[in-house]
């Protein structure tokens, strides 16, 4: 396996011998502190002129604080890897709050939170953490339309898109992320665009930058929202040589097993899968307690799918720590060889082996 | 072409430099057609379609963009890779910016150096496509071996050392280059490039050959039969030299063992260049084979017929893809528009008409029907306005509303439908129609005859105010009654004596036809006599009969109550008390709690499902018509069309009488309730053993001591998005799926109100957190429990819904308003009471008393009359 990241030499060499772990969902943990309106405003944002009370991502910058204990308590249940709280932070997602001008600080400081974190206990514990900068799929989308009458119409362009994830990703690397995360792609057209912006930042700093790579699925038939199988998705992405792929959210670690299975078949990188804790009830609340979710995974470990492993939607420091029990002493995937083929594909993969 | 099966056939058809037709289609700006020739490519096998969009009178940028967007939309097409082609960079770089998927990015050449070729080749691997790199240089295009070889090892090169490109992405296309143009130096052409292709593979490991097939027979153009054998033999050949795809018309793929023996032979000679005379000797049979077309049937054989059978087609089959162009022809081939809608389009709904008569067309069908009629009527407007003639002569107006206080208007607006495919003028009031807006209209626009619909109780007697009404004013129009609380007793009894001009029940759409096209001919004055006399049948055997006889009084039937022992019975207790709202519940969790039946009987489809989709009858028409819902259903979950809001309650309560009382804490403080229902009794005599039912008995009385609860929910599927997307629709002439979107509004809101049922029972309640039940449980009640409705039998008087509201707080938590007559808006809306006890079950109130409603009027304090009004269809 190339790796042409010196930074990220240490990363891959644990990869070799053990199975990594993410962190677990920031929202989740958020909700325990029960923040409210004027908490989410800061003085910074005293007199802005709409609400910013769920807007996660502006906490980086008026509640540092929160995010860095929330990381630490990540840090702390055993995460070699944290995800900054930027999954939200580009141009154009926060515009939905008017905060749009601020998404480069949001994401420097973001990256500046989860790196001092991870320092700290990397240097604390003497076991070398590493910080992932989140890099979500936007609240627009390039695959659809949004108008039902007009379907060649989209809400935004792939300029746009992509200059909004580059400034994301200017902010992130600032801030001192190892790599960048995209994940939760429904739209491979989004992240492809964001593929893009890192890698133009890339070529204007005379350097590449590591990615890696996550996608979720819509339903049970394991398709992306805007139609493309799990195949497809890869052979869409695999040009970018992400340090990993992936599934996370969608479902829990029940339903997700058989695409993450499938992709560690046949993805020549490390395989990164963070399910949710279960499937939320009917009000949005995720129930799946940490035992089940780590003896899951587990499982999955087990069988050999995984090099990267944590939570997302609604998985919580104590589901970390269970699935760091789950996998300890159990082996890593091994990375396979891909042979060499014209890998393409529409919503379906189309692969023609050389 | 025996060793075809790992051939990769790229579809040519999507390509304005190639097809005549698709250019025509790109140059009119007619996308929805150029979809499908795209579509056809697909289906014919392409495994990629190739998509080219060069030419001087196109904006290619613009075509590319606009097209591969919308083939994002199309599943059956997107499905496939796209090969983005064009000569000009900037088109290519604005294709891959459109597509999600690995595309193949037609062309880059090393035609203006290194330089260029490196930094498009970069753009390339940035983006993720993989490359089609042409047999051109500096010196032009390679046609010898040695030029076609050399020029692919150094762009290998280029690519894999410098780019960074993975082997397995570059596609090397060595030109095909026509063979049999009689220069004697084309002769080699199509073993050139045969040759090239072995030597690439052998020696540029992991790379793909590709090339463009039909080239070769470039000189037979015109002769289909001669090309197709010469791309079958150059093929067969070329695939087994290493060719892994090429750009063909994926629909005329020939067999290579199916072309005859000699010609197949003169043809190989031509390809192969094995003789001198290899030309002149294929050309001495050519002419023989011109006349054989291997065609495939066109799937679109309709296309191909007069403009009249193309109109006649489309409304019959309700497809609205070319109506638009097929009557700008149409009006071409006639003096005057109006002769367009008088004469063909007529024609189509007659045929229309007369299949939906003879029950070989169905409601949904006609109902498409009448989309593509009214698409092409809004399309020759502006024409006919220029012509100034009025529009076509209508065999008749008829001016319809729901009643003021009711909402529901599906049922109306079908029948609308299915009277226009009939050529008869709608004028359509809407809904919460005053009757002086009513007899208004229906003067102002001298209509024919006037249609009333509704579905509440109350709208009955709205009805019977119009009645009245017209007759005060001295109308003479017939008056149609409709709506599924309607009936032709009501009709008769409560409607016709108040009104002279004649008043018609009309049963369902499918009949609307019949007496309307009677009302508006020779003889309707014999047919209203015919329905008068019925009418006055159906009153004389209501007053003979044995009315009032079976009635009990209500203190008898109070003392008939059901008896429940209470003594041991311990209430259970619900999860919180007061109120709960829940907000943009999972709408895919309610799509699959639907129940159908219902769905299918509002489109007129008697039968259940799932049954009724192999029905031998309606089979067609409820799959079409079931496909139609599923695809909605997609669009209402990702765009929240609808969104499901609900609000329940919980509160101590006990029976006093037939009241049922509401505290507000469990002190149970009696004179200091929260709100009292009133429900109720049954007065029929009943068979000895069986009880007068009311609601209230299944409530423990205040006097046991019990601590007993009842619940209430109001629950909603609409959202800020619904009407104006029903709006559209309507705008658009598109009542299908308006309608289609309102019925499936309606069982959103049934399977929401079902499944919080299920909640209530098994978490808010809690009282059956372990019942395990099937979806036919479900629908056959199966269950613990009952959730009634204020308005229908169980507790038939409406106005119930008020104390409903107020206790749940409905208007403000999730803006659900009560119209003067007690219906629910929005439309889609479900309420009611939650009952827990085991033996509460549902039934009819039925006929009641004079005695129970003073008493009713008393107990709610009210004047009788304001009871009896509320209380009529149970008087009757």
């Amino acid at each position: 396996m190339r790796t042409p990241f010196k930074h990220l030499a240490p990363l891959y060499e644990t990869a070799k011998s053990r199975i990594l772990l993410l962190d677990g969902a920031m929202g989740t943990a958020l909700q325990n502190y029960r923040l409210e309106e004027a908490e989410y405003r800061g003085d910074m944002f005293q007199d802005h002129n709409s609400d910013l009370k769920g807007n996660q991502d502006i906490l980086n910058l008026t509640r540092p604080d929160v995010i860095q204990a929330i990381h630490e308590a990540y840090l702390e249940a055993g995460a070699d890897i944290i995800e900054t709280n930027t999954f939200n932070a580009t141009r154009i997602s926060q515009a939905d709050y008017g905060t749009e001008e601020s998404a480069y600080e949001i994401n420097r400081a973001g990256a500046m939170l989860a790196r001092e974190a991870a320092d700290k206990l990397s240097k604390s514990t003497g076991q070398q953490r590493f910080v992932a900068g989140a890099l979500g799929p936007m609240n627009k989308t390039l695959s659809v339309s949004p108008d039902i009458d007009d379907p060649a119409y989209r809400a935004v362009s792939f300029d746009e898109v992509k200059d909004a994830y580059k400034e994301a990703v200017a902010g992130l690397l600032e801030g001192g992320v190892d790599y960048f995360l995209i994940e939760t792609i429904f739209d491979t057209l989004n992240a492809k665009a964001a593929i893009v912006a890192i890698g133009e930042l890339g070529e204007e700093l005379g350097r590449e930058l590591p990615l890696a790579l996550s996608m979720t699925v819509t339903d049970l038939s394991g398709r992306t929202l805007s139609g493309q199988t799990v195949e497809a998705f890869w052979n869409s992405v695999r040009h970018a040589r992400p340090i990993s792929v992936g599934l996370n959210c969608a479902f829990g670690a029940q339903d997700l097993r058989p695409f993450v299975r499938e992709l560690s078949r046949y993805a020549d990188t490390l395989i990164c899968a963070y399910p949710n804790a279960g499937l939320p009830d009917e009000l949005g609340e995720y129930t799946e307690t940490p035992d089940v979710t780590a003896s899951e995974l587990g499982e999955w470990a087990k069988s050999g799918f995984l090099n990267i492993v944590g939570g997302c939607c609604g998985t919580t420091p104590d589901h970390i720590r269970a699935i760091a029990n789950a996998i300890n002493g159990l082996s890593p995937r091994t990375v396979p060889e891909a042979e060499s083929a014209l890998r393409l594909s529409g919503l379906e993969a189309l692969t023609v082996s050389s | 072409m025996s060793n075809l099966s790992n051939f990769i056939i790229i579809g040519e058809r999507t390509n304005v430099a190639g097809s005549a037709k698709f250019k025509r289609l790109i140059a009119d700006g007619n996308f929805t057609e150029a979809l499908s020739v795209a579509r056809q490519q697909v289906e014919n096998g392409a495994n990629i379609i190739d998509i080219n969009m060069d030419d001087a009178l196109i904006d290619g940028e613009e075509a590319m963009t606009t097209f591969l967007k919308l083939i994002a939309s199309e599943p059956d097409i997107a499905r496939v890779p796209i090969m983005i082609d064009s000569s000009k960079w900037s088109i290519l770089e604005a294709g891959l910016k459109c597509v999600q998927g690995k595309a193949i990015v037609n062309s880059i050449s090393l035609k203006e150096g290194e330089e260029e070729f490196i930094r498009q080749a970069r753009r390339v691997r940035r983006f993720g496509a993989a490359v089609v790199v042409m047999g051109f240089d500096e010196l032009g295009q390679a046609a010898t071996v040695e030029h076609k070889f050399s020029i692919a090892e150094r762009a290998y090169k280029i690519l894999t050392e410098t780019v960074g490109m993975e082997p397995g992405d570059i596609i090397f296309d060595p030109n095909v280059f026509p063979v049999a143009t009689g220069i004697e130096e084309h002769n080699d052409y199509a073993i050139a490039f045969i040759e090239a292709t072995r030597l690439i593979r052998q020696k540029l490991k992991g790379t793909h050959i590709s090339g463009g097939i039909s080239n070769v027979s470039f000189s037979f153009r015109g002769n289909n039969p001669m090309r197709e054998a010469m791309h079958a033999v150059f093929l067969y050949h070329v695939t087994k030299a290493g060719l892994t795809m090429g750009i063909v018309n994926a629909g005329q793929l020939t067999i290579y063992a199916d072309i005859p023996a000699d010609l197949r032979e003169r043809v190989e000679d031509v390809i192969l260049n094995r003789r001198s005379d290899a030309t002149d000797r294929l050309l001495e049979v050519a002419s023989s084979f011109k006349s054989e077309t291997i065609e495939k049937v066109d799937k679109q054989e309709w296309r191909e017929g007069t403009v009249e059978e193309r109109l006649s087609h489309a409304l019959v089959k309700g497809i609205t893809d070319y109506i638009e162009e097929d009557a700008e022809e149409a009006r071409h081939n006639y003096s005057q528009t109006l002769e367009v809608i008088e004469g063909p389009l007529m024609d189509g709904m007659n045929v229309v008409g007369e299949l939906f008569g003879s029950g070989q067309m169905f409601l949904p069908q006609v109902v498409k029907s009448a989309r593509v009629m009214k698409q092409a009527v809004a399309y020759l407007l502006p024409f006919l306005e220029a012509e100034k003639k009025g529009g076509a002569k209508s065999n008749g107006k008829i001016v319809m509303a729901t009643v003021k206080g009711d909402v529901h208007d599906i049922g109306k607006n079908i029948v609308g439908v299915i009277l226009q495919c009939n050529n008869y003028e709608i004028v359509d009031l809407g809904v919460m129609v005053p009757w002086q807006d009513i007899l208004k209209a229906a003067r102002k626009e001298k209509a024919d005859m006037i249609g009333l619909s509704g579905l509440i109780t109350p709208s009955l007697e709205e009805m019977v105010t119009v009645a009245t009404e017209m007759e005060r004013e001295k109308f003479d129009l017939p008056l149609l009654i409709g709506g599924a609380t309607t009936s032709r007793v009501h009709t008769a009894l409560k409607i016709t004596p108040c009104y002279s001009g004649g008043t018609v029940h009309v049963l369902d759409a499918s009949r609307a036809v019949n007496v309307v096209r009677a009302l508006m001919g020779t003889e309707s004055g014999s047919f209203l006599d015919k329905i008068k006399m019925d009418h006055d049948d159906v009153r004389k055997r209501h007053l003979k009969g044995d009315r009032g006889k079976t009635l009990i009084p209500i203190e008898d039937a109070r003392k008939n109550r059901q008896r429940i022992n209470w003594k041991g019975y311990s209430p259970p207790e619900p999860g919180f008390i007061g109120i709960k709202t829940l907000l943009n519940f999972d709408l895919k969790k309610l799509a699959e709690r639907i129940d159908w039946t219902p769905f299918f009987r509002t489109w007129e489809l008697k039968g259940n499902y799932p049954s009724i989709l192999k029905s031998p009858e309606y089979g067609d028409a409820a799959q079409s018509l079931f496909d139609d819902a599923q695809a909605m259903i997609e669009i209402i979950i990702k765009e929240k069309w609808i969104e499901a809001n609900g609000v329940i309650g919980f509160w101590p309560a006990n029976s006093q009488g037939d009241d049922i009382i509401i505290f507000g804490d469990d002190s149970r403080d009696p004179d200091n309730l929260l709100a009292s229902f009133h429900m109720i009794r049954q007065q029929m005599r009943k068979r000895e053993g069986r009880p007068n039912h009311c609601l209230s008995d299944y409530i423990a009385p205040f006097d046991t001591g019990l601590e007993d609860y009842i619940g209430a929910f109001v629950v909603t599927a609409a959202g800020e998005k619904f009407k104006p997307t029903i709006e559209r629709f309507e705008q658009d002439g598109d009542d299908y799926n308006a309608i289609l979107l309102k019925s499936l509004a309606d069982r959103f809101a049934e399977a929401f109100a079902e499944k919080m049922h299920e909640r209530v029972r098994q978490k808010y309640w809690g009282y059956a957190a372990d019942e395990q039940l099937s979806s036919e449980d479900i629908i056959k009640e199966k269950y613990q429990g009952i959730r009634p409705a204020p308005g229908y039998p169980a507790c038939p008087d409406h106005s119930e819904k008020t104390i409903l509201f107020s206790l749940l707080e409905a208007t403000k938590r999730v803006d659900v308003h009560l119209t003067e007559n007690y219906a629910m808006t929005p439309v889609s809306t479900v309420s009611g009471f939650y009952f827990s006890h085991p033996r509460s079950q549902y039934f009819g109130i039925g006929r009641i008393a004079p005695d129970q409603v003073e008493d009713y009027a008393r107990r709610k304090d009210v004047s009788l009359s304001q009871a009896e009004a509320w209380l009529r269809p149970n008087l009757v």
